[in-house]
């Protein structure tokens, strides 16, 4: 866990999902709808990486291994990057980059808006997730800031949610809304205990 | 299945056709799973033999057709119609069959037949997407009298001249090409003559969003979405631009006199 190349190993995995759709892109492996693909395929990767980045508080105290920290920080900002790369896919592939066209939709569509608004917040904890930054604003605010990524996890489900309602479709959004009840439920229950008087 | 070049004006589409593959592996069929890719996965289980349509309701000759018995009803055409999805997508397809009212007039509606409902098969033995909530099944369309008498809609028992794959609604489907791809009922095992107004699947699960026309108009939006504009299936790759949508799906001058007078945006 505390090997030098455990970081680097995480990198290239975590590179290794836009790698294929970059690969598809070129040689044709995107299906009829290559758009789609590529739009809602980075929506799901940016949904992943989000709650495993939300797993590993759970798992490192659950494996007692605190160590795992350490790999927070690159997840997060690799949760950014592919919101960000969604966002651009959607705004590019689906709207020609056409700015009137794309905030037209934003207030048409209100999953639009909910994705939107959760890319929005995770510029603050993307833009303070180096160390000088932590300093700068020292541990206790930098820690309740960083409290936001609650808040965009459940507007990124909902986003999720919104989308497939169009078409009554809710497995997999239910999948993932049972793992963040699960994320989130294990931090609340943590929190009473730790309140509890023993 | 081979199909003679139709003569029904509007029934020859001057586009470039989507592939082949693409048409037969980018489907809606709910009754084989809600990915697009899940029907060409899952449809092998479809037994389109033996078939056979019940046709029922307010007409005079209601019956059990055969499947061969509908396959000789009338001569077999070749048509090339534009495919628009509510989604925003569409494709260009070539199909095998002949007009539903061939098969209208071999039924003879009476005076009180003002609607046609199609009731589709839905067997959880055959079609694993029916053990799911996600419609209330069997899937259950219906059109006006005088939309489904119209030369364009058409019965359809293949495409790209050969029998209709499984993922595309084998042995035979409906294709109405002005209107919305989930207007057009796959896998029928049910024609009924109504005097009512049928509730169709989608209508039933969102009533706002899936009115019972559903024809294809741009200037008409979903709720949720725009439909001004459309993203043709396998045209130029990734960066191609959208088309803008036609009224009626370019379908204005065959059909547009069957809604005059009519506002779209209330009959949506």
């Amino acid at each position: 866990m505390l090997h030098p190349a455990a970081k680097v190993v995480l990198f290239v995995l975590c590179l290794l999902p836009l790698s294929w759709y970059v690969y598809g892109a070129f040689a044709d492996r995107l299906g009829a709808n290559p758009a789609e693909t590529l739009i809602r395929g980075l929506g799901d990767w940016t949904l992943r990486l989000l709650w495993i980045t939300l797993a590993v508080t759970p798992v490192r105290t659950w494996i007692q291994q605190p160590a795992l920290a350490r790999f927070r920080r690159m997840l997060g900002l690799f949760v950014f990057f592919y919101a960000s790369l969604h966002l651009l896919a959607y705004g590019w592939l689906d709207k020609g980059l056409d700015l009137s066209e794309i905030l037209r939709d934003i207030a048409k569509r209100p999953f639009i808006l909910m994705g939107f608004t959760a890319w929005i917040l995770l510029i603050p904890l993307a833009a303070t997730s180096f160390n000088r930054a932590i300093k700068a604003l020292g541990a206790p605010r930098w820690q309740m800031l960083h409290k936001l990524v609650y808040a965009i996890a459940v507007i990124g489900l909902m986003h999720f949610i919104w989308m497939r309602a169009g078409k009554n479709n809710f497995a997999e959004p239910a999948v993932y809304g049972a793992i963040l009840t699960v994320l989130l439920g294990w931090r609340l229950w943590k929190k009473v205990a730790r309140g509890a008087p023993r | 299945l081979p199909g003679a070049k139709s003569s029904v004006a509007g029934a020859n589409v001057m586009e470039k056709l989507t592939a082949y593959k693409d048409v037969t592996s980018y489907n809606n069929f709910y009754e084989f799973g809600t990915d697009k890719s899940d029907p060409a996965e899952n449809a092998h289980t479809l037994k389109p033999r033996p078939w056979s349509v019940v046709i029922e309701g307010e007409c005079n000759k209601p019956g059990r057709w055969g499947l061969d018995d509908l396959l000789k009803a009338a001569p077999m055409e070749e048509r090339v119609y534009r495919l628009r999805c509510v989604e925003g997508w569409s494709m260009v397809v070539p199909w095998v069959g002949y007009s539903l009212s061939e098969l209208i007039k071999k039924a003879e509606p009476t005076g009180k037949a003002k609607y046609v409902e199609f009731t589709t098969l839905a067997d959880k033995a055959q079609m694993p997407g029916v053990r799911s909530g996600v419609l209330d099944w069997p899937y259950l369309e219906g059109l006006r009298l005088d939309e489904a008498m119209h030369p364009l809609t058409l019965m359809a028992f293949g495409l790209y001249g050969e029998v209709l794959p499984n993922q595309n609604g084998a042995p035979l489907r409906l294709v109405v090409p002005w209107k919305y791809g989930f207007k057009s009922a796959k896998s029928i095992v049910k024609i009924r003559f109504t005097e009512k107004q049928p509730v169709s699947s989608w209508t039933k699960a969102a009533q706002q969003e899936y009115g019972f026309f559903s024809n294809v108009n741009p200037l008409v939006d979903h709720p949720r979405w725009s439909q001004a504009t459309e993203r043709r299936i396998g045209e130029d790759g990734l960066f191609a631009k959208r088309r803008q949508t036609l009224m009626f799906n370019g379908y204005e001058a065959q059909v547009g006199q069957l809604y005059a007078g009519m506002d779209l945006k209330k009959n949506f």
